[in-house]
């Protein structure tokens, strides 16, 4: 679960780390409000979506007066923020955070992630604040100081004060930095969290090491014992399918392509989407039905699957093991009449009572495509998609180039 | 011949009483050699009772001197499930499997941080597996066993339905399994690939070995660079997620490509590169595998 940067920050402050003082706001009169309740002569204000680099993407900007906070604030109110982690719509900016202006000397990046290779917590800091750490890493790696955190003893006084010194801190500041990274640390392990990003974290003029910005998601598994947590969860900031889904127990996330699936298991349901692509169609989803597909999931599968005005067809391709097939066609006969179906439907079922669900899905009289194997359903998913018109015939046809042609026009 | 469980294997079950617990004790105990098998389960409340014969202990180190196991499989719901894991450890079990989905990562790093500091010798399959199965003999997890046929090819994988995939292919083209491992979705996990290619490797009852991959993490490369160095035998693999976005999680908490690594693609030229045949065609998997039988 992710949540905003001025949520992160009153975690921070609350584990007695340095932050600027600042306010959100979710109108431009709170905007303003806050600017005049802050005082002082500059304010940053600052866009709040779930999404890295907004800064370059225009959802960060410096206002000298209370004029300009409102001027920047329903400039910024309202945007569509584009930036490299939000897709190419944006993302609606619907909460500011007004800040105190900071005096940046230099600029650090602290990051706090479950390294699986170790299994331990791995502290990360780089003298390369401000930028996208993901160059960094790609570009000078070595400018990038890991440490590996034993869980019983945390972090200690000299692991923190290393990596702090690595980073081209002065002498003066290298305390201060350290206790930050523990404290960074104890937040981490005390609220469950995936992911803990200071970028950055600055010196300041006057030689004070302050948390500039924060970035936090958790481990979605430890939500049940962290109330307060869950509390900050921000609907606005995900997919509306994606909440559906979630609903009826469903795993779904959206894709950009036209071909929904619809699959047990998650494995088997990425392979399904490689398959896909693999024979020249493009997944509009990735959707796991877990283990029971009873007729209500897979009903609401299929109106998840259909919201997306993007899907013109669909492939459901189940490995019923402990499920039975016969239970699963009857559930999908059931979907597609209630959602009166009038995209092709390709169906590949293995498994437990294969040929009692093949012969459920034939006499249901509905125009399901039947397959055989998962390359074979996607070759036919395809293909139907290719065809458009009601001629469901098997034959291979050799007069079939004037379908790509069309295609195109989408 | 087979890794990790065979006949002789004798389990516990914790989390016996659980509707979860309860259905996969059943399918298992009418497999093979099941009924043998499954001769415990713990529940601290309801010791002395038992599940449809199968006694029922206060403790795995109980059900351990009463009935002599040697694994446990863990049903236990996710927020007592890596105490689960501790108890079977801390009662010196040669084998641990635990099926529960959904455990937090800090509970997995502590228990995991545990073992290795009290050098535990007790093996971890999982968490958020389907389990560990060696066809014809013994199935200890949730597997349809149906699909399977005893015979000498491996099969390691971190997903559930696309393990099964693999042994169906392989079981349509007459190819049996040694023993089928599914190492589990979670980003902290015990047993990995490499771990399981090691016991395949030593195992005479192996000939040859799927591997099944996913995004996220890099495993698979380090299990490619050990075949590469040590393996004796041919070792074919598909890697799910060629198409799934950077930043999304795909189901598991471990398939999520994160700061440009872990992509398929990655893994795929690196277990290529090492020597392993790689398909991108899923329902390809079984023919590859019997391509490189002698």
């Amino acid at each position: 679960m992710k949540i905003h940067e001025y949520q992160g920050k009153e975690i921070f402050r609350r584990f007695g780390m340095p932050t600027p003082r600042g306010i959100p706001a979710f109108s431009v009169d709170e905007a303003v409000a806050a600017a005049k309740q802050l005082g002082g002569k500059a304010w940053v204000v600052k866009a709040q979506i779930h999404a890295g680099g907004r800064g370059k993407g225009g959802g960060v900007k410096v206002a000298k007066s209370l004029d300009e906070v409102k001027k920047l604030s329903s400039q910024i109110l309202g945007m569509q923020l584009k930036t490299h982690q939000t897709g190419p719509g944006g993302q609606k900016v619907r909460r500011l955070l007004i800040e105190e202006g900071a005096d940046i000397k230099k600029e650090l990046y602290v990051g706090m992630v479950v390294d699986r290779g170790t299994q331990k917590v791995a502290l990360m800091a780089s003298s390369e604040g401000g930028m996208d750490i993901e160059e960094v890493a790609a570009h000078a790696p070595e400018k990038i100081h890991k440490v590996f955190i034993d869980p019983v003893a945390g972090l200690s006084d000299k692991d923190a004060t290393d990596v702090a010194r690595k980073i081209g801190l002065p002498e003066s500041a290298v305390g201060e930095a350290a206790e930050i990274f523990r404290k960074l640390y104890q937040c981490f392990w005390d609220t469950d969290a995936s992911l803990a990003e200071i970028n950055p974290l600055i010196l300041t003029g006057g030689g004070k090491v302050v948390v500039l910005d924060s970035k936090m998601n958790f481990d979605s598994n430890a939500l049940f014992r962290h109330e307060d947590i869950v509390a900050l969860r921000d609907m606005d900031e995900e997919d509306p399918l994606e909440i559906e889904a979630s609903k009826y127990d469903l795993n779904y996330i959206s894709l950009d392509g036209r071909i929904g699936c619809m699959v047990n298991g998650a494995g088997l349901a990425m392979a399904t989407m490689d398959t896909i692509k693999l024979f020249g169609g493009s997944p509009a989803n990735f959707l796991d039905v877990g283990g029971g597909a009873t007729a209500e999931k897979v009903t609401a599968a299929f109106k998840i699957m259909l919201s997306n005005p993007k899907v013109k067809a669909i492939m459901v391709n189940i490995f019923g093991g402990i499920m039975k097939c016969d239970t699963i066609a009857t559930g999908v006969v059931a979907a597609a009449r209630e959602v009166k179906l009038s995209v092709p439907l390709v169906v590949r079922m293995k498994g437990t009572n294969e040929d009692l669900g093949r012969k459920i899905l034939k006499d249901s009289g509905l125009p399901i495509i039947s397959a055989d194997n998962m390359a074979d359903a996607a070759k036919k998913v395809v293909a139907s998609l290719r065809k458009k018109k009601k001629t469901v015939k098997k034959k291979a046809r050799p007069a079939r180039k004037k379908a790509p042609a069309r295609r195109k026009k989408k | 011949m087979s890794i990790l469980i065979d006949k002789h294997t004798r389990v516990v079950t914790q989390g016996i009483t659980g509707k979860t617990g309860m259905f996969h004790t059943q399918t298992s105990r009418a497999y093979a050699g099941g009924k043998d098998a499954f001769v415990a389960g713990v529940n601290p409340k309801k010791a002395g009772e038992n599940f449809e014969g199968i006694p029922i202990f206060g403790t795995v180190k109980e059900a351990k001197e009463e009935a002599g196991v040697n694994t446990s499989v863990i049903y236990v719901p996710p927020p007592f499930a890596a105490a689960a894991i501790w108890e079977a450890v801390e009662a010196d079990l040669d084998l641990v499997i635990c099926i529960t989905e959904g455990i937090p990562v800090r509970d997995m790093i502590e228990v995991r941080d545990r073992m290795r500091k009290q050098k535990r010798r007790t093996l971890l399959v999982g968490p958020n597996c389907p389990g560990v199965i060696t066809p014809g003999e013994i199935k200890i997890g949730i597997m349809p066993g149906h699909i399977h046929k005893p015979g000498r090819v491996g099969v390691v994988s971190r997903s559930g339905t696309l393990t099964y995939e693999a042994v169906g292919q392989l079981t349509e083209l007459g190819i049996g399994q040694s023993s089928a491992v599914g190492i589990g979705g979670d980003p902290v996990n015990g047993m990995k690939h490499v771990d399981v290619m090691r016991l395949f490797n030593d195992d005479p009852g192996t000939d040859a070995v799927i591997m099944i991959g996913e995004i996220g993490g890099s495993d698979e490369e380090d299990a490619a660079r050990w075949v590469k160095a040590n393996m004796r035998k041919p070792v074919v693999g598909f890697i799910a997620g060629v198409t799934a976005p950077p930043g999304k999680r795909m189901g598991h908490a471990g398939a999520i490509i994160s700061g440009g690594k872990g992509t398929a693609q990655e893994k795929l030229a690196v277990m290529e590169s090492c020597g392993i045949k790689v398909t991108r065609n899923p329902a390809e998997m079984g023919r590859l595998l019997k391509s490189v039988l002698k």
